[in-house]
């Protein structure tokens, strides 16, 4: 029965070309559209470290003055150096890392002249294993390297084949600016995306960091800055950052497996306040957040606003081509009321009319789930084209590809449904008495 | 009643379906228009500096330390300007701190009145520039003086020194530090304490901040008066023709002078200003060829109804001209009939472009539309509506009355 059913479509179709075609583009350009959208929306808002993030938190707390004129009520969205450590130092997660970000000058062996920045992070034992960050040789330092303040370095994959011609170079030195470090790791190619643990850096970033060093040799040293901080008080006149008691400038990370230790946590960071202002440290009453991983990405907006704002222009699209087709498909029907009068007439139901009409319409949503499959490759590539950081995540996987052709198909089906019921109530002996 | 609205109660389904289809695209194309048209005004906002004859770029000192002892900065900085002057084509040369749209901004509060934090103005740009930076900027003064030689100083705000006594704001500040006074020789302080006090020597009348956001705004900055910049920006006044070879020539001269340091590429300012902008630019592309796509289909839809409705009254057409009515009738009367059900989904349609404008401030901060908006999206649907019409209607016009005598 379907192939007979299919057969009558093709015919169908073919014998009205112009609509045929028309209803095709229709859905071809709605798909095209919003599949572009929602793809680049898609890997825009992708976990950026699938199984983790569950367990990864990034607590806030409040160390702010009274009347600081700051009028959102949220803590500051990092810590304060002092903070950073009490937090490090109590040792309440499973993993925690203190960390922040900021550029080095490499020396390469060639010579000072070829010297060339390059991002970095500073940063805490943890950072490896709790992030799962993948080595490629060696690792990542051990917690007494960062208490002994040792002058160890792990670099990118990237940067060991530039300076070395091989990603082996465990033993290596780094010369960074005038201080040598003994290469202790090197890593694989990894930037997760959005570039979470840090922000500061931009949300998407084309140049994740090549080298990771011991946040307190890196701020003895003088080589780390800070990629974002808020103040609300002085600034060290000696421009430590560490002494800045009223900069927010770090960023924290701690990893708690199970909803027990993230209770836990949330009680700790809130006695942590009170001891706090006891002390006279803090003015304000408790005011903590504990937020993971896709919390913290949603809270920050990392999805740029013009990306939600195109990707809602295409579906608004989308809905124009589906009341669209569902005209031109009732115009269709109605026009071939005198076939399907004969066919009623002959003994077809109202069902296997109305099973008839969807193939049809089926056929013309696969035809345009093709074509609009092509389309949305096209913007994509456009998209690509694109100097923003997160264009070159624009690709197309595969739950997105079939995602096209069972959009395409649905709608069409949905949009087949009204018009395909109206020609269905036609009463066939009227209608072959007109004729 | 009309007879044309009489009739077209027999086609009920059809006409909701093509009003609502006018609708949705009146309140998408409504807005969408609406989002160009302000993308376009903010792009036109002039910087307040010469765009076409400004060339830059950054120089960041490298701390090798050892063998060979840095020279004196100050000299290295007067060394750099004085070889880049003599570059083809430089008019004039100065280092800042940063410029207008390179994103890059340094911001700080300024205080009133002296020791007192409430009095405090925070998120305010500070341009810091070495002598001759207005004029090589072309920033034009409305009121005042540009600084004189001996208010330069050495001053940098990551560390403890003393920052220069006078200052130039744009009209922006100072009409936020005193609402409705003449700034000039007004004073204002630089820190909480009250001990770093500016006096007010020039108003500029508008300078683009670094970056335009939602804590600085657009253009209220300060510009203090300094002899050098340490990772600043080396910018040239250039003639516009000779801005290519400039911009290639620019790093090699300060490497030349001082190699232990990374010198960006140079940027020809222009350029710079186009990246800004980039992001809208690509946004109109985007809402442009949208609005297009949904306007072509939209009038394939009303082609492709109004042949149907042609075809379906081909008899009653030949009756109407049998009994007398002129061609005219009847392209008047398809052409009134489309006009009636498009006014009727623009109607529609403008309460939903109300209702959107004001989703979409909501959750993404835009403005709010005029209602003269909802004018522009009714004129192009309209007249849409009757383009689309035009062929079917004369299709209609043209049945002969002889139809009425035949059976179809």
């Amino acid at each position: 029965m379907f192939g007979y059913y299919l057969d009558l479509a093709l015919h169908s179709l073919k014998r009205n070309k112009v609509l045929t075609a028309l209803m095709v583009l229709a859905i071809a350009l709605g798909i095209g559209a919003s599949m572009t959208m929602i793809t680049v929306l898609h890997v825009m808002t992708a976990d950026p470290i699938p199984g983790r993030s569950g367990q990864l938190f990034y607590p806030q707390i409040d160390p702010r003055p009274m009347d600081s004129d700051n009028p959102t009520h949220d803590p500051p969205d990092q810590l304060t150096w002092i903070d950073a450590m009490n937090l490090l130092h109590a040792r309440k997660g499973v993993h925690q890392a203190a960390m922040t970000g900021g550029r080095v000058t490499v020396v390469p062996p060639q010579g000072a002249s070829h010297a060339f920045f390059t991002p970095a992070r500073s940063t805490t034992a943890d950072f490896f294993p709790m992030f799962d960050v993948p080595f490629l040789d060696g690792s990542g330092w051990a917690a007494s390297d960062d208490e002994r303040r040792s002058r160890v370095a792990v670099i990118s994959r990237d940067l060991a084949d530039k300076l070395y011609g091989t990603p082996h170079a465990v033993g290596q030195t780094l010369q960074l600016g005038k201080y040598d470090f003994r290469i202790v790791g090197v890593i694989d190619r990894w930037n997760p995306s959005p570039h979470f643990y840090d922000l500061g850096m931009g949300n998407y970033t084309n140049e994740p960091e090549q080298v990771f060093l011991p946040l307190q040799t890196a701020l003895d040293l003088k080589l780390s800055g800070a990629n974002s901080m808020s103040c609300w008080g002085k600034f060290p006149s000696d421009g430590d950052l560490r002494k800045a008691s009223s900069c927010a400038w770090m960023d924290f990370w701690v990893q708690l497996d199970t909803p027990q230790q993230v209770v836990a946590y949330h009680e700790f960071l809130v006695n942590y306040s009170e001891q706090q202002k006891a002390l006279g440290h803090f003015v304000r009453p408790p005011n903590t957040r504990l937020r993971d991983v896709m919390a913290w990405l949603d809270y920050n907006h990392v999805v740029p606003g013009s990306v939600q704002l195109q990707a809602l222009l295409a579906l608004g699209f989308m809905l124009v081509c589906l009341v669209n087709t569902v005209a031109l498909l009732l115009v269709k029907f109605l026009r071939r009321g005198g076939e399907l009068s004969v066919r009623r007439a002959m003994g077809a139901s109202k069902r296997s009319v109305f099973a008839q009409l969807l193939v049809e319409a089926a056929l013309v949503g696969l035809a345009g789930g093709a074509l609009g499959l092509l389309l949305a490759i096209f913007g994509l590539w456009i998209v690509r084209q694109q100097p923003v950081p997160y264009a070159t995540l624009a690709h197309m996987d595969g739950v997105m590809l079939s995602a096209t052709f069972l959009l395409a198909v649905c709608a069409t089906l949905v949009a087949a449904l009204f018009p395909a019921w109206r020609a269905c109530r036609i009463v066939p002996a009227r209608l072959l008495k007109t004729q | 009643m009309h007879p044309i609205i009489s009739a077209l109660k027999h086609h009920k389904t059809t006409i909701v379906l093509v009003a609502l289809e006018i609708a949705l695209t009146c309140a998408i194309v409504t807005n969408a228009l609406f989002l160009i048209g302000d993308r376009l005004a903010a792009m036109r906002v002039p910087t307040g500096v010469a765009d076409n004859e400004l060339v830059w770029a950054r120089a960041s000192g490298l701390d090798l330390g050892g063998a060979a002892v840095s020279r004196d900065p100050t000299d290295v900085a007067a060394a750099d300007l004085a070889a880049l002057r003599g570059l083809p084509g430089v008019e004039s040369a100065a280092m800042a701190n940063t410029l207008p749209l390179t994103n890059n901004y340094w911001s700080m509060g300024v205080f009133r009145r002296p020791g007192d934090e409430k009095s405090g103005l925070d998120n305010v740009v500070e341009y810091l520039g070495s002598p001759g930076m207005l004029r090589t900027l072309g920033i034009r003064l409305s009121a005042g003086r540009d600084f004189l030689p001996q208010e330069y100083v050495d001053y940098n705000p990551f560390k403890d020194q003393p920052p220069p006594t006078v200052v130039i704001v744009t009209r922006t500040l100072a009409g936020q530090l005193w609402p409705g006074e003449s700034p000039l020789g007004k004073t204002f302080w630089l820190d909480s304490d009250g001990k770093h006090a500016v006096q007010v020597v020039g108003v500029v009348g508008h300078l683009l901040n670094p970056s335009i956001n939602k804590d600085q705004g657009v253009d209220r900055s300060l510009i203090l008066p300094v002899t050098r910049v340490q990772g600043g920006v080396y910018v040239l006044r250039v003639r516009p023709d000779a801005r290519g070879a400039v911009k290639r020539d620019l790093p090699g001269v300060l490497t030349r002078i001082d190699p232990a340091r990374i010198v960006t590429d140079g940027h020809i300012y222009a350029d710079t200003v186009s990246d800004y902008y980039h992001g809208d630019r690509a946004m109109i592309w985007v809402l442009l060829v949208v609005t297009g796509c949904l306007l072509a289909l939209t009038a394939l839809g009303v082609v492709g109804l109004s042949s149907f409705w042609v075809q379906q009254r081909t008899r009653q057409i030949g009756i109407r001209r049998a009994i007398g009515a002129t061609r005219r009738d009847i392209l008047r009367y398809f052409q009134f009939e489309n006009l009636l059900i498009v006014s009727a989904g623009i109607l529609l349609g403008s309460l939903g472009a109300v209702g959107l404008n004001l989703w979409l401030m909501k959750h993404y901060e835009l403005a709010h539309m005029p209602l003269a908006w909802l004018a522009s999206g009714a004129v192009v649907l309209w007249l849409l509506g009757q383009l689309a019409v035009l062929g079917p209607a004369l299709r209609a016009a043209a049945v002969p009355p002889v139809v009425a005598t035949r059976s179809v």
